[in-house]
């Protein structure tokens, strides 16, 4: 029986939506805020836990990340949550990389994983917010992609059948395998972890993947492979003054003709 | 404050926190004011391992100790009463089956019981017999391979909830509580109904039923050691988990000093916040000392437990009786802290004052168990 392996694409970030940025560098300041795993990517962890437990086609899970050293602790907590093994990418030169650079990398890592029947990501990250990673991924490995999945209704080794979210309502696709998917937070709860994952991941060696050892050279990853990077971040000024009006429609409409009325707009 | 846990102690306590933090204090006054039993929280209880706390490694277990279900009892009690009721009586029901069951009984339930699967209840107190344990009129009688139980359980936590069942009977009502015998029973046995569901004053989550047992005829094979040990194994068993009581006393109290303390620092009267009077600061230093009172001496009479030391009713009932006094005591001045915001169920306090009332009565009244303390003392002096 063919079986399948599910890579789990995870991410570290800031755990706050406080964030400040060095104005000089433009980056995000570290010092005294806590990392967190992005919230999105725990549904991910735990769809692909629960898909090893509810089908046995799936052969096993393993998570990925790519960060710096410190990162190895969102591998750990994967492991504790069930995740059977994990991979770091990490490496100096890997730093700065955009979406572009960043999905080239996990791509080169799930190739040499030997691939991945099924690969999960968030819908997108706390701090970067582009949710732009996953289809790049998928684009790259020549794999479909589906965004948004509240629901995996069923996959045999050949299909993937899920019901996702959009603006207009739920979609349900098939797709062949391998693919890829991002999941919203409807998808499942996500699980505490156990004693015996606990320990485990406290005993587990998380190996370390380079560039080099991805066959990377140092133009295709980091700042120096990225099309884009990030010139200023600031916060916008407020340009416009925001007023919501409460109560029934008629009384919203009474208090909207009254505050117009107030303007004396001349146009 | 640091009671230099190991690695794994410390893991114990970070899951059941995350528990408390994430799945519990979400809902529990939805839960307690519904009177919904948390099977989904005991779940989420199970699959992180809690119950293998209590279980030798050879039946799926880990092998711990009394020591580490206390650790996981406390910070469960921090975040709600009921939880942690409900985790603490599977163990309080399936300790018999560690203490004195045979070796085919521990390999066909303690798995189960292991992973939280199935949950386990603790059937002893009837209508007539709370205290006077030795006064239960449920009879078992031997007929064949059968033994055919007849009478009523009453107050059984988790009733109605658990798969497993111990049930203490008389076998020879003739030799008092030297006739009584434990045995298994499982839900769905012919005979074995549950009655009404008890609406209580706290741990209204939890649930607390009635067991009947109408001609139920159990297999021979079901009986906890020999006929007439079921006194004996009903006081080792409860040796052996009042400490947990004790931690749900210093867990459910630490939790009402937290909401105290984070209270008088931001509630301001007279223009200045309430942690500045004194009244109210020697009312949390005295709750704080209380707690941690309570604590070193709960976790020594675990300690002692696991030890392995015989004599140790003397201790663990001075956990049970201290931690379950101080948790009243200081449920009450968290609402008094609180004023009239306290008395009001949009407050956690109101509840957890509630919640404590029924650690000073249940797996043995504290009056029974100063009985208890001062028997062994005047005994055996020190």
């Amino acid at each position: 029986m063919v079986k399948i392996k599910v890579v789990v694409c995870i991410k570290q970030v800031p755990g706050t939506t406080d964030i400040k940025i060095d104005p000089k560098t433009n980056t995000l300041v570290r010092e005294g805020v806590e990392n967190i795993i992005n919230p999105f990517d725990s549904y991910a962890l735990e769809e692909g836990v629960s898909l090893k437990e509810r089908m046995e086609q799936v052969s096993g899970t393993i998570a990925l990340t790519m960060g710096p050293p410190q990162a190895a602790q969102i591998l750990k907590d994967a492991i504790s949550v069930g995740i059977d093994s994990s991979i770091l990418l990490s490496d100096p030169e890997f730093a700065g990389a955009d979406t572009w650079a960043t999905a080239k990398t996990i791509s080169a890592a799930v190739k040499k994983i030997g691939g991945a029947g099924l690969l999960i990501f968030g819908k997108q990250t706390l701090d970067g917010d582009t949710g732009q990673v996953g289809p790049e991924t998928a684009q790259r490995l020549n794999i479909p992609f589906i965004g948004y999945v509240s629901q995996i209704i069923e996959m045999d080794k050949k299909k993937i059948r899920v019901k996702r979210l959009m603006e207009h309502g739920y979609e349900t696709i098939e797709t062949n395998l391998p693919a890829a998917i991002s999941v919203i937070k409807d998808i499942n709860q996500p699980r505490v972890p156990s004693l015996r994952g606990k320990m485990k991941a406290s005993k587990a060696e998380i190996p370390v993947w380079d560039s080099s050892f991805l066959g990377l050279g140092p133009k295709e990853v980091g700042l120096s492979g990225s099309f884009t990077q990030v010139v200023k971040v600031f916060t916008p000024k407020a340009s416009h003054e925001v007023m919501m009006l409460e109560g029934s429609t008629e009384q919203q409409v009474e208090k909207l003709y009254e505050k117009l009325k107030g303007l004396k707009a001349g146009v | 404050m640091d009671y230099f846990l190991t690695e794994e102690q410390q893991m114990i306590i970070d899951i059941c926190r995350e528990i408390t933090e994430k799945k519990v204090k979400p809902i529990r006054a939805e839960l307690d004011e519904k009177q919904v039993f948390p099977a989904e929280i005991l779940k989420e209880i199970g699959g992180s391992d809690l119950f293998r706390l209590f279980i030798p490694e050879d039946y799926e277990g880990m092998g711990t100790g009394i020591f580490e279900v206390c650790l996981a009892t406390e910070e469960l009690s921090r975040g709600d009463l009921s939880v942690a009721t409900s985790y603490a009586a599977s163990g309080l029901g399936f300790l018999p089956i560690i203490i004195s069951g045979d070796e085919d009984q521990k390999k066909k339930y303690l798995p189960g019981l292991a992973s939280g699967q199935r949950l386990a209840a603790f059937g002893l107190t009837e209508p007539e017999a709370g205290s006077d344990a030795g006064g239960i009129k449920t009879r078992a009688i031997r007929e064949g391979d059968h033994y055919i139980l007849n009478g009523t359980k009453q107050w059984i936590t988790n009733g109605g909830e658990a798969d497993v069942y111990t049930i203490f009977a008389m076998t020879d009502p003739k030799k008092g509580s030297r006739g009584a015998s434990a045995f298994i029973v499982e839900k769905g046995m012919d005979g074995f109904e549950f009655g009404k569901k008890e609406d209580k004053m706290g741990i209204r989550a939890s649930a607390t039923r009635e067991l009947i047992f109408n001609d139920c005829a159990l297999p021979k094979e079901n009986i906890i050691g020999k006929e007439g040990m079921g006194f004996l194994i009903a006081m080792k068993t409860l040796d052996r988990s009042r400490p947990a009581v004790g931690a749900q006393g210093v867990g459910l109290a630490q939790g009402a000093l937290e909401e105290a303390l984070d209270y008088s620092r931001i509630r301001k009267q007279f223009s200045t916040s309430i942690s500045s009077f004194q009244a109210v600061r020697h009312m949390l230093a005295d709750m704080a000392t209380q707690v941690e009172a309570a604590r070193n001496l709960v976790y020594h009479a675990a300690k002692v437990v696991d030890s392995g030391k015989k004599d140790i009713s003397r201790l663990s009932a001075m956990s049970k009786v201290f931690a379950s006094d101080m948790a009243m005591q200081v449920t009450t001045d968290a609402v008094q802290i609180f004023g009239g915001y306290g008395y009001m169920k949009e407050y956690p306090v109101e509840k957890m004052m509630r919640d404590a009332k029924i650690l000073q009565i249940y797996e043995g009244t504290n009056q029974i168990q100063r009985d208890v303390i001062a028997l062994d003392l005047i005994k055996k002096g020190f």
